[in-house]
């Protein structure tokens, strides 16, 4: 079982690297793309990328840990993620925030058992006029939506773009 | 395409704009409807407004006399969706899909102006039914924005119809590249992204610096919270950078360029990456453009997630695969940037600048700002204010002009407490200054900065110490680590300041904060350390008796901070 999991990571990491093999400091969009794919990035997934772009995994590791947006542990199918930049902040995101973790159950940075929903927190994503926000995959939902939202995803109503 | 044929198509693609300079068309349409399509106008909801739009036309029979154009960012955010009409410029805005239907028939069929629908003046009650007149707009000078929120951005022709690309045929035309850069450094534009650095010289230096390949890069890593300036460029008007960029690439005698722009702007993205696919296909990019023997391409790199990588050297660190961390200077990028090689990298609003400087003259761009700071900026203007959204000012506006003429003032009768300008690196300019014209130097004088544009209305009811201790949560959880004075001052900042929002501050406290924002103002290695300090200089030399009750009274003054939590809730 777990080899012929491996092998399909393999092959799947593999194509997913053939655009980016040789291309001068791709490195931060191959660990996009491989994100893309697997939802976040599995162990088995960095290991073939530093094979395939010889590089040594430390450094692979490195990089992927830098950037906050890449992730080592599986996320929910959907992502929803309370702005707190400064003007959220000076509008109340606090209190949004406190409002998503007991609507939602789920505590800043966790995803549900069944890995339908993860909560977490953005830097500001430049929607500063209609503070507070929060975005709900890849869709900025203001304050007064997003219950709604929330309780049509979790209906398995796919509402999103 | 070569220079002729841009020339030919400019004349055509003016014709089918005629009728948002208020003209009769020469093609049929007697209507232009807008809908703005930014990110905040998609996130209330402007999609089915068009869709709409776009049905009820069709079944009333109005397609050839009526075109939809889905355009950037306008800029009042907390207007949308917003909906402009053209010959006359009327602007609806909060429309909903149900309103679409009624502008169909009534606007559009009917010719009648939707009263409902129309922005009236806060302060008259009148009625401003075209968006010229609106206070919002009519006290701006919009010349970056010039087609945000007026053409489709996935449009070339639209570009082209409105001056695009006509800066970069006369300078592969007729201009030496030394001749660019004394036209921009006669502009006197200075860096947008916060620095200020004089941007004729920037480019000088890389001209003369010795090294081959040189490169040009795009910053649009907007990372300061309360900012969006750049999003909306390159969502709204992505060839007037793109041009931007290859003008600065011939100037500078560069071959590759990248837009580094960050992950939390998939549409700024998309539009950016579709601007250079069609710029390419049509000879503005790529081999020989415009037949004139230049080449220059440009790759877009999408960030991931990490503030510090809006600082020059991380940035570039970050273009080649790295950790985006930042290293000391020199060497300036200009010497030894990207793979080593000199370049240049300039903010997403100074590349926008460019075209427009070449186009209308170095000379007439000085003439706008103050005798050090000219041109215009853009503010992304958010908080306790009225009208939220993209400003566009001559620099030497006042705070007082922007916030109120243009903003609208403070919401529910409230007092202005502060303006928070250049974010985490930045200061909160207290209300009695409001009159201080904008320049780069007047912000530094008063403790903040320009930044990158920014510009957050605190009022009364805002607490200062808390407004620290958030930039502190923020910086120290952005410091990259790598030199010890930001990685550890700016957590021990921000666990001090946690403990005062918190009711258990003392005196000593406060005295070892203000020590410790000096020490690491002069002494971090990069741009972020050395500006983290600043929202704490800034508060606690201006509103030291707030600190003061803070700590000596354990008492929030406004009521925010969350004082006397019980010990086992203090944050570790």
């Amino acid at each position: 079982m777990g080899s012929e999991r491996h092998t399909s990571v393999d092959e799947h990491t593999r194509s997913i690297l053939v655009p980016h093999i040789g291309r001068q400091g791709a490195f931060v969009d191959a660990l996009h793309d491989v994100q893309q794919a697997f939802g976040y990035l599995p162990e088995q997934a960095l290991r073939v990328l530093a094979d395939e772009l010889k590089l040594p995994l430390s450094q692979v590791w490195g990089v992927a840990s830098f950037y906050d947006q890449f992730y080592s542990v599986p996320r929910g199918r959907n992502i929803v993620r309370v702005c707190t930049g400064t003007a959220c902040q000076v509008r109340g995101c606090q209190a949004v925030l406190q409002r998503m973790e007991s609507v939602m159950d789920l505590k800043n940075g966790e995803t549900s058992a069944d890995r339908a929903f993860t909560l977490e927190t953005v830097n500001c994503v430049g929607c500063c006029g209609l503070a507070p926000v929060v975005v709900i995959n890849k869709k900025v939902v203001p304050n007064r939506d997003v219950e709604r939202v929330i309780r049509d995803l979790s209906k398995g109503d796919e509402g999103d773009e | 395409m070569n220079i002729e044929q841009l020339t030919v198509l400019r004349t055509a693609a003016r014709e089918k704009l005629l009728v948002r300079d208020g003209e009769k068309s020469k093609d049929g349409y007697e209507y232009h409807v807008l809908v703005c399509g930014g990110t905040g106008c998609v996130s209330s909801g402007c999609k089915s407004v068009r869709d709409t739009l776009i049905d009820e036309i069709k079944n009333r029979g109005l397609e050839e006399k009526v075109r939809v154009i889905v355009t950037g960012c306008l800029g009042p955010c907390n207007m949308g969706p917003i909906v402009t009409i053209y010959p006359d410029g009327t602007f609806y805005q909060r429309v909903k899909a149900d309103d679409a239907v009624y502008i169909v028939r009534e606007h559009l069929e009917q010719g009648r102006h939707i009263e409902g629908l129309m922005y009236r003046s806060p302060e008259t009650g009148k009625l401003q039914d075209r968006w010229q007149d609106i206070d919002y707009f009519r006290n701006q000078k919009r010349l970056v924005l010039r087609n945000c929120g007026f053409i489709d951005p996935l449009s070339l022709e639209e570009y082209i119809a409105r001056d695009g690309y006509a800066a970069l045929a006369a300078v592969l035309e007729a201009d030496s590249p030394e001749k660019v850069i004394d036209e921009i450094t006669i502009s006197g534009l200075r860096g947008r992204g916060g620095a200020g650095f004089p941007t004729g010289l920037k480019w000088g230096f890389v001209r003369k610096a010795p090294g081959t390949p040189k490169y040009v890069v795009c910053n649009g890593d907007e990372g300061d919270p309360g900012a969006f300036m750049d999003r909306s460029v390159l969502e709204g008007d992505p060839h007037s950078v793109l041009e931007g960029m290859v003008i600065g690439a011939y100037a500078v005698g560069a071959s590759q360029g990248y837009a580094y722009i960050r992950a939390e702007y998939p549409l700024a993205i998309k539009n950016f990456t579709y601007a250079i696919e069609l710029a390419r296909a049509n000879g503005l990019l790529g081999k020989n453009i415009l037949g004139m023997g230049f080449d220059f391409d440009v790759e877009v790199r999408v960030g991931a997630g990490a503030f510090v990588c809006g600082e020059e050297t991380a940035l570039l660190e970050s273009i080649m695969g790295r950790r985006g961390e930042p290293r000391p200077r020199p060497p300036f990028p200009a010497q030894e940037g990207l793979f080593g090689k000199p370049t240049t990298i300039n903010n997403v609003e100074t590349w926008a600048n460019v075209p427009l400087i070449i186009h209308r003259g170095g000379e007439y761009y000085a003439s706008i700002g103050t005798e050090k700071s000219k041109g215009t900026k853009v503010f992304a203007l958010a908080g306790k204010v009225n009208n939220t959204g993209l400003v566009e000012v001559p620099l030497g506006t006042t705070l007082r002009q922007v916030i109120y003429d243009i903003g609208g003032g403070v919401p529910n009768g409230k007092a202005l407490k502060a303006v928070q300008t250049g974010g985490p690196s930045g200061g909160a300019i207290p209300a009695k200054f409001v009159d201080v014209p904008i320049s780069y130097e007047s912000l530094a004088e008063l403790g903040s900065i320009m930044g990158s544009g920014g510009m957050i209305v605190l009022d009364e009811d805002s607490c200062m110490v808390d407004l620290a201790r958030f930039f502190m949560d923020f910086v120290q959880e952005e410091s990259c680590g790598k030199c010890t004075p930001c990685r550890i001052g700016t957590r021990r900042m921000s666990e001090i300041l946690t403990k005062m929002t918190q009711g258990r501050g003392t005196p000593e406290d406060l005295e070892l904060l203000i020590e410790l924002a000096n020490v690491v103002k002069n002494s971090a290695l990069c741009g972020l350390g050395q500006t983290a300090p600043n929202p704490v200089l800034s508060t606690t030399s201006n509103y030291r008796d707030e600190y003061d009750t803070h700590v000596k009274e354990q008492k929030c003054p406004t009521g925010v901070c969350p004082m006397r939590v019980a010990p086992s809730r203090v944050r570790k």
